[in-house]
Parts: structure tokens; sequence; C-alpha cells
């Protein structure tokens, strides 16, 4: 990596590391309303190691879809990405012209949309609209392939994700939703690329054909040693497939931990919550919500945001402070508020909250 | 035949809908629900979920109970009577008792009305309050009765108020009918987590309370298995295996329901999935085409076996799976070739 980022106070600065993949710091993604500013994603960082498979996770509105597609440069108006940097290849992505951007795009990070049926051309075969993919985003040094490659080429893509040569003759409307997501994903890996994006990409499939697409997807990101960035708000799912997990909360990150430490012993009360709250099919239980809405983005106060539905006891001022996320152990990353960590004072030392 | 003392309040005998097909179109027939029999007791309110995966037929066999949609063969009992043959009375009767709450409550509202306005049309339509006070503290009642505050939720428009709010309302709109049965299609698959418990806690309150039967429609078991008691799981229009949710969840018999309940993402990172062994049939080229990779005709009598009390799987079909899906050798993870009309002549049947 050849930009250095040193004093950098983002928590997850990097050491120089090679494996990482992608280096998000500080990143923010503004609205602006006549009411005022929507801080829907507000300094995020975290870094995606090489081959890792990342999930963020949090309720709607939490700020999570906003950051996977800002990270692909997709933010539209009145949206925009208000600072931060995201590092890819020893580039900053956000500090690249739209034309560059695009070159990135397919070629070293790609996305595996929501729904899938919405962002396939209904009026193309699914052949073309992979060709077309890789026709746009081939390397300018790389020869264009010519008929018959690229046609090999589709079916093997096709093989990848499990679909038979013939899809490629059909249009989007012959294909069943799993099918769809899995066309989808072999445009995604067309190209190689580094980081794959998918964001929520089994939210309207059967829970069969949903487990279907995770595993082929999995493949795919062993397959190409690739990075996931799974976003999602199905914590079942996060469990099956993520490395590490990322908890946003009102725009932030509270909690970022290897799987097992988030859904064993997570430090924060909401993702606590969150994974207490998940029904299971092993005992019947009242079911219980978490108390409380998550608060407007649209100016937010200062402080700990989710002070007032923590069910932890603190004092008023506690809630004023704004929290930092702070490494507590290699890889397990807290928003240490005395208002919603209930083992804040065994970390207290590593933040100066005076 | 025999009078009984008191007739069930809903009774379904070996129900059948075919959408399409008729004399020349045998192509496109599609059986949406085949042989169906169950019956909802009044005298024992329970919670009943019809689980099933898009195509199973859980919504048509909802639409059947609500009378919106005619089985092709087979007969429905409304409090011993033909759904078909209800007269008028018995029909206005049966609107109240039997309500329905859709997936979607936010288009169940006109955003133009405040939402004061779908809870005073029912009223005024069956006209069941004699004044405008009277009329009010309906509103009011119901409104408590789902956990809400009237003063916080009357008054606003539908944008005004939270998912679960909406629903919510939904539910307090189907509670001033005094229904006997609730029919509940997906109420909380719109809805974030959080809210979910909250919707579904008061749809259980309902039951336990005021003694409704509550028929719980979705394809998600994890819930049913939480608030529901008894359980129907359909699988291309067949109800595969049904029973104490209990014993079906954590016994399950079928195929199809032992591949259903593998498949759930179990939030437990150190209880993953298995490979998968074999394709479904839910993933197909186009519609309208009939396979059934656990070998189950499409049509004719079904017949069930009582594996133990209160728990019953369909016979026939592919033996019965002792091993967990899951928990199979890892095989082809699909079976591409079963989508192929060539290479699988069923999808051509």
């Amino acid at each position: 990596m050849t930009t250095a980022t040193p004093e950098s106070e983002s928590p997850a600065a990097p050491e120089q590391n090679d494996d990482v993949a992608l280096q998000v710091e500080g990143f923010k993604v503004y609205y602006e309303t006549p009411r005022g500013t929507v801080r829907a994603v507000d300094d995020v960082s975290f870094s995606l190691k090489q081959g890792e498979r990342f999930a963020l996770v949090g309720e709607s509105g939490s700020g999570k879809s906003t950051l996977a597609m800002g990270l692909m440069r997709l933010t539209r108006p009145p949206g925009h990405i208000a600072g931060g940097r995201a590092v890819l290849k020893g580039q900053d992505l956000i500090s690249l012209s739209d034309e560059e951007m695009r070159q990135v795009r397919l070629r070293d990070m790609a996305l595996v949309p929501q729904g899938a049926m919405n962002s396939l051309n209904p009026v193309m075969r699914v052949g073309q609209q992979i060709s077309d993919g890789i026709i746009d985003h081939l390397p300018e040094d790389e020869p264009k392939p010519n008929k018959a490659e690229m046609r090999d080429r589709v079916v093997a893509l096709l093989d990848r994700v499990g679909l038979q040569p013939m899809v490629a003759r059909l249009f989007p409307h012959e294909l069943s939703g799993g099918m769809k997501q899995r066309v989808a994903m072999a445009i995604a890996i067309s190209l190689s690329p580094s980081v794959i994006i998918a964001d929520e990409p089994t939210s309207a499939l059967d829970v069969i054909v949903q487990r279907q697409i995770m595993q082929t997807l999995g493949r795919l990101q062993e397959g190409l040693n690739a990075s996931v960035l799974l976003v999602g708000h199905d914590m079942g799912l996060v469990a099956q497939f993520a490395d590490t997990v990322g908890v946003m909360y009102a725009g932030k990150l509270v909690e970022v931990a290897p799987v097992r430490t988030m859904f064993k012993n997570p430090l924060h009360a909401y993702p606590r919550l969150l994974i207490e709250s998940i029904p299971t099919l092993d005992e019947k239980k009242r079911l219980v919500g978490i108390p409380g809405m998550q608060p407007s983005l649209l100016n937010l106060p200062p402080g700990d945001v989710f002070a007032p539905r923590s069910p932890l006891k603190f004092e008023p001022e506690d809630a004023l402070v704004e929290p930092k996320l702070v490494e507590v152990e290699p890889g397990h990353w807290v928003q240490l508020s005395r208002a919603s960590v209930e083992d804040f004072d065994k970390y207290a030392h590593l933040v100066d909250y005076g | 035949m025999e009078q009984q003392d008191s007739p069930p309040l809903l009774e379904l005998k070996h129900v059948t809908k075919i959408y399409g097909g008729g004399f020349l179109n045998s192509e496109n027939r599609t059986v949406a629900v085949n042989d169906a029999s169950f019956i909802i007791q009044e005298d024992q309110p329970r919670i009943v979920t019809i689980a099933g995966e898009s195509g199973s037929g859980k919504t048509t066999m909802t639409r059947m109970l609500l009378g919106s949609v005619t089985p092709t063969h087979g007969e429905m009992y409304y409090r011993g009577k033909d759904y078909r043959k209800l007269n008028r009375r018995e029909r206005r009767q049966f609107q109240l008792e039997v309500q329905p709450i859709f997936q979607d409550p936010f288009e169940s509202y006109n955003p133009f009305y405040k939402v004061d306005h779908v809870l005073h049309a029912p009223i005024k339509n069956f006209k069941l309050a004699e004044s405008k006070a009277d009329r009010d503290r309906m509103v009011v009642e119901s409104l408590q009765m789902v956990g809400l505050q009237p003063d916080e939720t009357l008054g606003r428009f539908p944008h005004q108020l939270s998912g679960g709010q909406r629903q919510r309302i939904m539910v307090a709109r189907a509670l001033l009918l005094k229904p006997r049965v609730i029919l509940a299609d997906e109420p909380v698959s719109m809805v974030d987590a959080s809210l979910r418990a909250t919707i579904l806690d008061s749809i259980q309150n309902l039951n336990r309370d005021l003694g409704i039967t509550v028929i719980y429609i979705t394809h998600d078991l994890t819930t049913a298995f939480q608030i529901s008691d008894d359980i129907l799981i359909m699988y291309r229009g067949n109800v595969v295996e049904y029973g104490d949710v209990a014993k079906v969840i954590h016994n399950p018999q079928h195929a199809y329901t032992q591949l259903l309940i593998d498949s759930i993402p179990q939030p437990d990172p150190d209880n993953r999935w298995g490979e998968i062994v074999r394709a479904t049939g839910t993933e197909m080229v186009g519609t309208g085409r009939q396979t059934d990779i656990f070998g189950i005709d499409a049509e004719g009598e079904r017949s069930y076996e009582e594996v133990e009390p209160n728990h019953f799987v369909l016979r026939g079909g592919i033996e019965m799976d002792d091993r967990r899906a899951g928990e199979h050798t890892p095989a082809e993870p699909l079976q591409p070739d079963s989508m192929n009309p060539v290479s699988n002549p069923s999808l051509l049947r």
C-alpha cells in the first residue's frame, strides 16, 4: 500500500498491512435536506482483509446499505460522500475521477445488488448482459475477446454459479428469483474482483434457495480469494457466513468482532440485545424486541445515541460523552460508552473521557 | 347426516384448487392446493401455522379460507354450513367472525386519510356502534388491546406512524369486529426484527386473552415455532407434514421438512449449514411446470401416517430420510440438470 496513514486517529488505522484488501477510514455519507443534514453514515472506519467475509448488520436505517453504496461511489443526490477514505489496492477510491472509478467497478470491486430482479435489463438476454459487463470494464491492455472466446467465458461463469449454458439465451423474466441472483453473481465475478460487496443478496428468496445462494457465494469467494462485504439484517445468515461482524447503529459502527466473539460475548448493549432477541428453534420463550426506536438521523444530538434504549443504569452525563470506537482486544472494536457498555470500567483506561 | 351439537367453526374436506388447465389446455394446469383437510374448533382456540415457501399454496389456502377463492374440488364449511350456500345473514356473520390481516400494512391505508378512518370504516359498515361516543370507546378499547396508546395514534396520518404501529392498528381494526378467527398472512415479513417480536406478542395475546383462533401464514418456521400450537408444512400444494409444532420442528419426518428446517440460518457460528444434497425444484425455468424431487404425485388423494400422537406425515413419495438433510456426505450442491427440461422429462409433463 502506498498511501501512508500516520497519526490518523481512526480506530482501524492500518499498519501498512499487505493483507488488507479495503481500508475504510472516517467514511461519511450525508444527505442534505431542507430540514438539515442527515448523517446516514458518520465517521465509519474498518478494514477488510484479503479473503475475509465481513458482515455489516443493523436495523433498516442504520446506514449499512448507504455505506456499501458509498464505497461503490453509487451514492445518489441529495446524498454525497462528505469525507473519509476508502483505500483499495493503494488508491483512495474517493479521490478518483468518475471514469477511473468506473474502471475500478467490476474489475477490482463488484456489487451483488439487493433484489437482482430489478438490476438486470429485462429486454436483454442473460449472456449478453454478462458479456457487456466484461467488455465495458476490461482493462485497456487486455485484448477484447472474440465471439467464441466470449461465449466460452460466459458459459464458464454460468457454470461457476451453478447455472446451465442454456441460461445464457434466456431473458430475466424466464428465471426464478434464485437464478437471477446467480446471474448477478456471475456478472459480479466476471473480472475476478478482489472485493465483492453483497447488499442483502438473498432478501427476497426462500430459505432453501437462500442457503444455496449463500453457499455459492462462499465458494466463489474462496475460489477467487476475494473479500466479501455482506450487508444484511439477518443475524442468522451472518452467523452462517461471516468471519467478522460489524454492527451499525444510527450511522456508526458500535462493535466489530470476529463472528464467534460477536455472538458469544458482545460487549456493547445494542448487539447484545440484537442477538438476544433472535427467536430460535430450541425452546419457546416470550418474544422480546428492543424497546424504543432508532433516533432520527437528522440533527442527531451529540453523545451516545444508543443511550435512550440502553438497559444499563448510568448517569445522565455519561450519555453526553461522544463515544469512541476502541480496540479492546486484537480484532475486537467497541464503541466505548458508560451508558451502553456494561464492562466499561474494565476498558476505561483505553479512553480519555475526562 | 347426523345433527351435531356444535359444528366446527371452519372445516375443510379434501379441498383442491387447480388453476388454468381446462379443456384443450392441460399444459398450464397448476395444482395450487391438493387434497387438504383440516378443522378449526371454536372451543379450542389455538394458533395454527400454515408454513411454506413461495409456490407452496399457502396463499391460495388463505384465500379459500376467506372465501375469496372457490375450491375446484372438496368442501368447505363454516359453522357446519357449506361456504357456497351461506345466506345473506350468515355471510355477514362470516365476514365479522373471520378477519384477515395482511402482509404490508402500508398498502392497507389510504395515505390521505387519518388512521382513524380505517378504524371507523368497519364500525360504520357493519353498524356496530349506536353513537359517536360508543364508536370512540370501541376504537380506544381495541387500540389498548394491541398495546397502543390512543393519544399517540389517533389523529395521525399513516406515514407518521412506525411500521409496527401501522401493523398493530390493522390488528386493532380486526378486533373491532369481535372475530373468532384471525388469518394473519405474513404479518411481520415487512418489519424489522425488533418490531416483529412486539407484533407477534400482540397476536399471541389475542389468542390467550380473547380466545381467538389465529391462523398464521408464514414462510418463517422460527416465529411459527415460537408462537403457534400446531403447524402444517406445505410443499407445492401438498400438506406434507402436520401436527404439534414442537414435534414437527424437533422431529421432522418428511424429507422436505427436514431440508427446510436444516436450511434455516441458525444464529450460531459453530452450527453452520452442511452442503446441500438435492435441489428442491424451487428453482426452475419459467413457471407452471411441475416437477417434484420428493416424488409426490401432483394429484390424487393423500394419506397420512401418525408417527406419534398429533404428528402426521404424508405417505408415499421418496423414502423417509432417517438422516438429516444437512448431514449427508458432500455432493453436488445444486443439480442444474434438474432444471433442464431436456434431461428431466418430468418438467415437460
